[in-house]
């Protein structure tokens, strides 16, 4: 049987693919940013996972306003990144998983969400980035990912509610997935950030701190904000936390804290990264230690 | 939602909006295409001629006035698309939209690290 061994969390900025371009990872601004990957790297490297399950919002590279879904389910051998419009060098196509894609897509149908299928789905840098990140010496990273995305551009927006309980719908659909596989969730976006309007440049450390102290133990707390309360808290793009929030419902009930880095700013952005993990995931960390002592 | 009180300073980018900016929209995702980033360069009039741009949005456009464009129904994420032709980030694109340099714009977010906890490493 499949195990769900936990999840990362990170935010998602295009800049970030600017600052690898340039090699900048060390410079005094952007290191913050990227000192928050090797603890994610170790914890990957102990629960090796197989499968990666991504919630995540495209940003005008895959969909445009002519067909905008709520949730849109990838089902695609692969998924190749292209240009976003200024011409950076494109990350690694990532390797899909339509088996596993479809059995989700069968679940969620049956628990009532109205989803659109897509059997070809480009990512843009809101995927690409945290792969390369999570994996910078692999091409493709050594994975087969599901990418779930979220419609956080045009209001109306899935509530918080609903995320959460999508992301729970994609858990069960998880846990009687019969291969055996090992299967980490990814939620991208946030925190905090508003790039748009005379209110530009804010973010709110407060609401974050909010987001990341109870996203572990008590998700629905962040369900209880309306979509406009979400948009007056975090700003008009930090509504990207509906992504966390589905991907926290997606690793089942429990979660414990593995490690987390929050920064401001990276662009506009109050930079986060976050790992979780499950009790299947601290079992098999725990066989790892096990396994190097003796 | 019409019946939630606005938030100042801020726009929600809803169905009038999108309805209102889908030319512009268009125009800004063509952009994802070198090509045509390129063909803009070139001749921007006859570029933008090919979308049914307002009046309005083309004055936006032909003025690189981001609020201007906003208001005409643009969307950020879709903007910020046409700014990078002009080698413009989310920094520049801010410091515009609050009346405040480039410099002062990267200081105001620097600041705003002023008393957080940072935490790295949990």
């Amino acid at each position: 049987m499949a195990e769900i061994l936990g999840g990362f969390f990170s935010s998602h900025v295009p800049a970030i693919g600017g600052a690898i371009a340039r090699k900048a990872q060390a410079e005094p601004y952007w290191s913050p940013f990227f000192d928050a990957w090797p603890p994610v790297r170790e914890w990957l490297g102990k629960v090796k996972p197989t499968t990666i399950v991504a919630f995540y919002n495209d940003h005008g590279l895959n969909f445009f306003l002519d067909k905008m879904p709520t949730f849109a389910v990838g089902a695609a051998p692969s998924y190749a990144n292209a240009d976003e419009g200024w011409g950076l060098p494109l990350f690694p196509t990532v390797q899909g998983h339509p088996e596993l894609s479809w059995h989700i897509i069968e679940q969620l149908v049956e628990d009532e969400f109205d989803i659109t299928t897509c059997q070809e789905m480009l990512c843009d840098h809101a995927l690409s980035i945290p792969m390369v990140l999570a994996w910078p010496d692999h091409a493709p990273a050594p994975v087969r990912v599901v990418p779930i995305t979220i419609n956080t551009v045009q209001h109306p927006l899935p509530s918080a509610k609903r995320c959460l309980a999508l992301g729970r719908s994609v858990a069960k659909a998880l846990a009687n997935w019969g291969a055996d596989e090992r299967i980490v969730v990814m939620g991208t976006g946030g925190l905090s950030h508003q790039l748009d309007g005379e209110r530009a440049g804010f973010m709110n450390p407060e609401y974050d701190a909010f987001c990341l102290d109870n996203l572990s133990k008590d998700p629905d707390a962040l369900t209880r904000h309306s979509v406009h309360e979400i948009v007056e808290l975090a700003g008009t793009q930090g509504v990207e936390i509906l992504n966390w929030i589905a991907a926290r419902g997606a690793m089942g009930q429990t979660a414990s804290e593995v490690s987390r880095t929050y920064h401001i700013p990276i662009s506009n952005t109050a930079a986060s990264v976050l790992v979780l993990e499950t009790e299947a995931g601290q079992r098999a960390g725990q066989a790892k230690e096990t396994a190097a002592a003796a | 939602m019409a019946s939630s009180k606005p938030i100042p300073g801020t726009h929600i980018f809803d169905g009038d909006a999108a309805r209102k900016g889908y030319a512009l929209n268009a125009l800004c995702f063509s952009f994802n295409d070198a090509k045509n980033r390129q063909a803009f360069l070139d001749d921007e009039e006859a570029y933008c001629a090919k979308f049914p741009l307002t009046p309005e949005q083309k004055a936006a456009v032909a003025e690189r006035n981001v609020l201007k464009m906003m208001a005409a129904g643009g969307n950020i994420y879709y903007l910020a698309k046409l700014a990078g032709i002009f080698g413009l980030n989310v920094q520049d694109v801010g410091a515009q939209q609050t009346g405040m340099t480039v410099d002062a714009f990267k200081q105001m977010l620097l600041d705003q690290a002023v008393g957080v906890k940072e935490t790295a490493h949990g």
